[in-house]
């Protein structure tokens, strides 16, 4: 990470901070249909590291019991940024940060299923 | 499998299981497999559908589906082995179960809880040991494969810390190869005697090995590194094997990209004298002359590789990709060192497996839930099979290779 990015740092943090206190009334949530892409996306994308029932794998288990007590803004921010030195990146080109709210919000109280129809 | 014959073998399957105690034969329903008694196997395969835990078994000279397999517990970042008659196959779950069934009478044959998180597997030279390779608790474990009874758990503690191991792979005289993820270590375990493993161990190779391969003559081992940019080698065929590093900051100065997913370096890339690389945090393949270990090419690609591998004879290198790009496969030729071509098979392409002599590659759409057969000369769709959520195909040839 260049050192520019170390210095932004705090300052994202701060917006997320304040944009996850926004998510946190119901209008700022991802709609239906991208909730269940989330959620596609989470146990699928995000289950090749940390697997898709999210018990763990290269990356860390993302289970309620793993996941509940962290601060919401520090899931959040590493959703959206990575963890520098780590393998998890960041994934702001994909999601919103209303959408890595959401995500880090569903994980702390369990991630859901996914819900699909069969082909 | 006959009536009467499946009535003769249950019981000894069954006493099997309880002379193990730890496995089990679960009580599925009957085999619904399209195969017709005194088939042969060389041309079957496996298709792992990874949310439904279920195995799809396929004919690849027919290009059809035969049937299910079902019961196989969590198949994410699922992989196979074959027994050398190709009939048996050995299947790795994420959540650490170890299933042997039998491509021929679709039934499993025996089933064991080895771990609590696994990653793969590998089969030894002989066919007589099958071993897992654990993220938790980390380490390996060997099996006796015809019973799955435990032969030995070699734990990969260093400094007091369990550490992943990735990158196995079978090498030559029931020896075994791993990389310690966390400990940046290899490990080499000799089962020439497997109640008394002899294990070598290779320190400081580089921060983060991810994965590993085996060239396809068993002579050089490569680990991918996470942590550093390179990876490391070390070649079994010298009196003294070292670990040494190739490819040292092949992306020097440059902002790495972020990674989506991790590249897999097992399902070899070697073709004739260069072996293609995914690089991480690049959108590029690395070519590497096998006799100098110099990069001697770079080719850009349409994402971050996850699979670069060669055409079994070797004349092109087919790629697929992390998310967001992985609806795109592209294909290398070798002599050029050009794309050829982009195809766009389905959405979320996870894994590639040729037909024995590379006339055909099937290419699996885990969102189109299907499994797509393409010539690789004309690039033709021959055919489309469907699947739940597939990710690895495993074709039955594979009993036959090194490193797989």
């Amino acid at each position: 990470m260049p050192l520019s990015a170390w210095l932004a740092a705090p300052a994202l943090l701060l917006t997320i901070t304040a944009s996850a206190a926004q998510a946190l009334a119901p209008a700022a949530e991802p709609d239906a249909q991208r909730q269940a892409q989330l959620i596609r996306m989470v146990r699928q994308d995000c289950g090749s590291c940390h697997g898709i029932q999210l018990t763990g794998g290269l990356g860390p288990a993302l289970t309620r019991q793993t996941m509940a007590d962290i601060p919401t803004n520090s899931l959040v921010a590493t959703i959206y940024h990575g963890r520098p030195g780590t393998p998890m990146p960041g994934w702001k080109t994909m999601l919103s940060e209303t959408d890595a709210t959401w995500i880090a919000q569903q994980l702390q109280i369990g991630f859901p299923l996914e819900q699909r129809a069969r082909p | 499998m006959t009536r009467s014959l499946r009535h003769l073998l249950a019981p000894l399957l069954l006493g099997t299981a309880a002379l193990l105690g730890c496995a089990a034969v679960p009580t599925t329903s009957a085999p619904a497999l399209l195969v017709p008694a005194g088939r042969g196997s060389g041309d079957l395969g496996l298709v792992i559908e990874r949310e439904s835990g279920s195995l799809g078994v396929v004919d690849t000279s027919a290009r059809q589906r035969l049937g299910t397999i079902e019961g196989l517990g969590d198949l994410s970042h699922a992989s196979v082995v074959y027994a050398r008659d190709g009939a048996q196959a050995y299947v790795f779950g994420r959540d650490g179960a170890l299933t042997m069934v039998n491509l021929l009478t679709g039934r499993i044959e025996a089933r064991v809880a080895q771990a609590s998180n696994s990653i793969g597997g590998a089969i030894s030279t002989d066919g007589s040991l099958v071993v897992a390779q654990n993220y938790q608790p980390g380490g390996i474990k060997v099996f006796d494969a015809k019973t799955l009874a435990l032969v030995a758990d070699i734990p990969a503690v260093v400094d007091g810390k369990p550490s992943r191991v990735v990158g196995l792979a079978d090498i030559p005289r029931n020896r075994f190869i791993y990389s310690l993820f966390d400990a940046g270590q290899i490990w080499i375990a000799d089962l020439a005697d497997p109640t008394k493993p002899v294990i070598t161990k290779f320190e400081n190779v580089g921060k983060q090995p991810y994965d590993a391969l085996v060239t396809p003559d068993g002579r050089n081992y490569i680990a991918g590194l996470f942590g550093e940019d390179g990876l490391v080698k070390i070649d079994l065929w010298t009196d003294q094997p070292k670990p040494e590093r190739i490819l040292p900051g092949y992306g020097r100065g440059q902002q790495a990209l972020p990674v989506f997913k991790m590249p897999h370096l097992r399902g070899w890339a070697v073709a004739g004298r260069t072996a293609w690389l995914p690089a991480v945090g690049r959108h590029e393949v690395l070519v590497v002359d096998t006799d100098t270990w110099q990069e001697v090419a770079r080719v850009p690609v349409a994402g971050q590789p996850v699979f670069v591998m060669a055409r079994p004879d070797g004349r092109q290198v087919w790629v697929n990709f992390a998310v967001p790009d992985y609806d795109t496969v592209q294909v290398i030729d070798t002599q050029t060192r050009q794309i050829v071509k982009s195809i766009k098979p389905g959405k979320a392409v996870l894994h590639m497996e040729f037909t024995p002599r590379g006339d055909a590659v099937w290419v699996s759409s885990r969102d189109d839930h299907r499994v797509s057969v393409i010539d690789t000369q004309s690039f033709d769709t021959l055919a489309v099979l469907p699947a739940k959520s597939p990710s690895g195909i495993f074709f039955s040839s594979r009993a036959a290779r090194t490193g797989f």
